[in-house]
């Protein structure tokens, strides 16, 4: 890989990302909880596919082959996608949407605060752009932990069942490969493996004041980089893609 | 009321200063189990076209209100106090501008 | 007459003063009691098209073809859910709860606007859908904005003036595909086709056959009649069509000199009752996805005053 490609390869991490969890959200729309609750994860889903557009439009550029943001979402198969298998995980409850929601909230905070120091100048403006929305994002999904966690015990069985479901995407986030360190080295990218104590911090006292148990690290599955992913990525893409797939030759 | 049996969500009023240097100015209200969930509501349902930079929300039913039968009684009283406008006064025009 | 009686005629001759004086009306105000439910049955019925019309959207949602449309869109239902929820306030001022509301639409009780039983096809639809159906809203809330309730009146606003970004979406997404491929054309026709009728229904029977409208208008809840309202929309977007070069499907609509408006053909109002009545293609996938939102996230909602209700204990406790 020429670091061309790394770089390259790198910002569809952080874009497929943003997209993938953006298209979960908008599965959503006119179902949740409450009327305020619709809005609010409409925002959170605006916010995200708004960074995915950003991160896939420049990825394009950095390649060099003309593929603008829509050719990279709409024209990618499942094996060149680069998403965290958290993401990509269905919605399930409420409380599975936003215990996954508040785990990647918490993860993307530090890792965009470290990007947004990036000697990349594009990615890290794009990166303290979004550290603007993710704080926002983070108090949201956290609020919601502690009031399902301390809520009633129907919500804080499905909170701590969720919990339990979703820990083993977890370790995913913070593993460092041959791009991930070359980014490092360049001084573009950001160390994640190294953000694990402060997420750590952060999460265990949000687990804590919502009266949750942190699960044991028994299981943890891995190769969204090598784009090894679970079963559900290819319906997203079915879905997400079918249009432009259908009629390549046309412009919406 | 029938809020409480049914365990709705109280009911909060929102107020919005959309820039500083302007009074804060009731746009709405909402529904929210408690005083952050009120704030943050009311920041994804009345500011996503940057209106505001700083948001009030108050439990509706800690608003006091007065009711239209005191209008009499409370309004109309200042109503022949016109000496208490500037244009109750006539000054010559060569005065100017005060 | 006794002395209530002839209190209660005052008190409305003073209201109906103070309404054609163009005064608004404000909550805490006397109003007649079949005012005050009028406006309940009319904006609860807003609100909930309002909620109910962001599931056709949110149909496309998923599917959008391309990372712009799909944010614009997702901008755009977002709005629609803001929409219901300023008019479900609005209405709570009138002494309604909004889970009052919620009961009576799921038991179907409360009505919503019938145009939401249709489904969403193609992509097209979310063009028609932007530039007929939200066009023949804007005509009616525009015309609302000027609605002797305050509340109401104030939500229309608000209203009107974010939804003019919703119909030039639409129109574009038409635009797009009817200068585009030889099957985007033709889908952008069929979804003409598909969506004119039911949007001219939208403004209601005949103002010969409209029971309530002589007294709405009295009233100044409602300040143009239904025809007047359509012919309006119809001159308006007959012109728009032909610069899409689509054809709207009506042999009769036909410029009228003398009149100096579009003539048009007859609705079928048998559909319309029939939609109404539940046998739209939609009907019962759009009230069960709405029951099922309520009914699925009341464990969410008690779990949130649960919370609430300990946290207050323990501030109270430490203080």
């Amino acid at each position: 890989m020429t670091d061309k490609d790394m770089l390259f390869d790198y910002l569809l991490r952080l874009g497929d990302n943003s997209l993938i969890l953006g298209q979960r959200l908008a599965e959503w729309c006119g179902h949740a909880p409450m009327l305020e609750e619709d809005l609010a994860l409409t925002n959170i889903g605006l916010d995200l596919l708004g960074q995915a557009r950003m991160f896939l439009s420049y990825a394009g550029e950095v390649e060099g082959k003309g593929r603008d943001e829509d050719r990279l979402a709409y024209f990618r198969d499942t094996k060149d996608w680069r998403n965290l298998l958290l993401l990509e995980q269905p919605n399930g409850d409420f409380a599975k949407t936003m215990a996954r929601q508040f785990f990647f909230d918490s993860f993307q905070y530090l890792q965009f605060e470290a990007l947004s120091n990036s000697s990349d100048d594009r990615l890290a403006g794009i990166a303290a752009k979004s550290c603007k929305e993710i704080t926002y994002h983070r108090r949201h999904s956290s609020d919601w932990m502690i009031r399902l966690g301390d809520g009633t015990d129907e919500s804080n069985e499905r909170m701590q069942r969720a919990i339990d479901e979703l820990w083993g995407y977890l370790p995913e986030m913070f593993e460092m490969d041959a791009v991930d360190d070359a980014m490092v080295a360049d001084g573009i990218g950001a160390d994640v493996a190294g953000l694990r104590t402060k997420w750590d911090a952060y999460v265990n006292g949000v687990l804590a004041e919502a009266t949750l148990t942190r699960p044991e690290d028994s299981w943890s599955v891995r190769g969204s980089r090598e784009g090894k992913h679970s079963e559900h990525l290819g319906y997203i893409l079915a879905e997400m893609q079918f249009l432009p797939r259908a009629y390549p030759d046309a412009k919406w | 009321m029938s809020n409480e049996t049914k365990n709705e969500h109280p009911l909060y009023e929102v107020f919005i200063r959309s820039k500083n240097g302007l009074d804060h100015k009731h746009v709405g209200s909402l529904h929210a189990s408690d005083a952050e969930m009120a704030l943050t509501n009311a920041r994804d349902v009345y500011t996503r076209r940057s209106e505001g930079v700083s948001i009030w929300v108050v439990k509706s039913t800690d608003i006091v209100a007065s009711s239209p039968e005191d209008r009499g009684s409370f309004y109309e009283p200042s109503d022949d106090k016109l000496y208490r406008h500037p244009t109750f006064f006539e000054l010559p025009d060569e005065v100017g501008h005060m | 007459m006794d002395v209530i009686e002839q209190e209660l005629e005052e008190l409305e001759t003073a209201f109906q003063a103070k309404v054609d004086a163009e005064q608004r009306i404000e909550p805490k105000d006397w109003m007649p009691a079949k005012y005050r439910q009028t406006l309940i049955r009319q904006m609860s019925q807003h609100a909930h098209s309002e909620v109910v019309g962001m599931l056709p959207e949110g149909n496309w949602l998923t599917r959008a073809p391309s990372l712009k449309r799909k944010a614009i869109l997702m901008a755009k239902i977002q709005d629609e859910g803001g929409h219901g929820l300023y008019l479900y306030s609005a209405t709570e001022t009138l002494g309604t709860s909004r889970d009052e509301m919620f009961e009576q639409l799921h038991s179907g009780k409360a009505k919503y606007s019938s145009i939401f039983n249709y489904p969403t096809l193609s992509w097209a639809d979310i063009g028609a859908i932007g530039w007929v159906v939200d066009g023949a809203a804007i005509v009616n809330q525009i015309a609302l904005c000027r609605c002797s309730y305050g509340p109401y009146a104030r939500a229309m606003i608000r209203i009107c003036k974010e939804e003019s970004f919703h119909q030039r979406q639409g129109y574009e997404i038409m635009m797009t595909m009817a200068q585009g491929t030889k099957e985007q054309r033709e889908m952008a026709q069929d979804a003409l086709n598909r969506w004119w009728w039911p949007t001219l229904m939208m403004f209601g029977p005949n103002d010969a056959n409209s029971a309530n409208s002589a007294q709405s208008m009295k009233w100044k809840i409602k300040r143009q009649s239904n025809d007047d309202l359509r012919q309006k929309f119809i001159d308006a977007t007959v012109p728009q069509a032909e610069f899409l070069k689509l054809t709207i499907p009506d042999d009769k609509l036909a410029w009228n000199d003398e009149r100096g408006h579009y003539d048009f053909g007859e609705i079928d109002w048998d559909e319309f009752k029939s939609v109404v009545k539940g046998n739209g293609l939609c009907n019962r996938e759009r009230l069960q996805a709405r029951i099922e939102a309520h009914d699925g996230g009341k464990w969410v909602r008690d779990a949130a005053l649960a919370y609430a209700a300990k946290q207050k204990t323990r501030n109270a406790k430490a203080a």
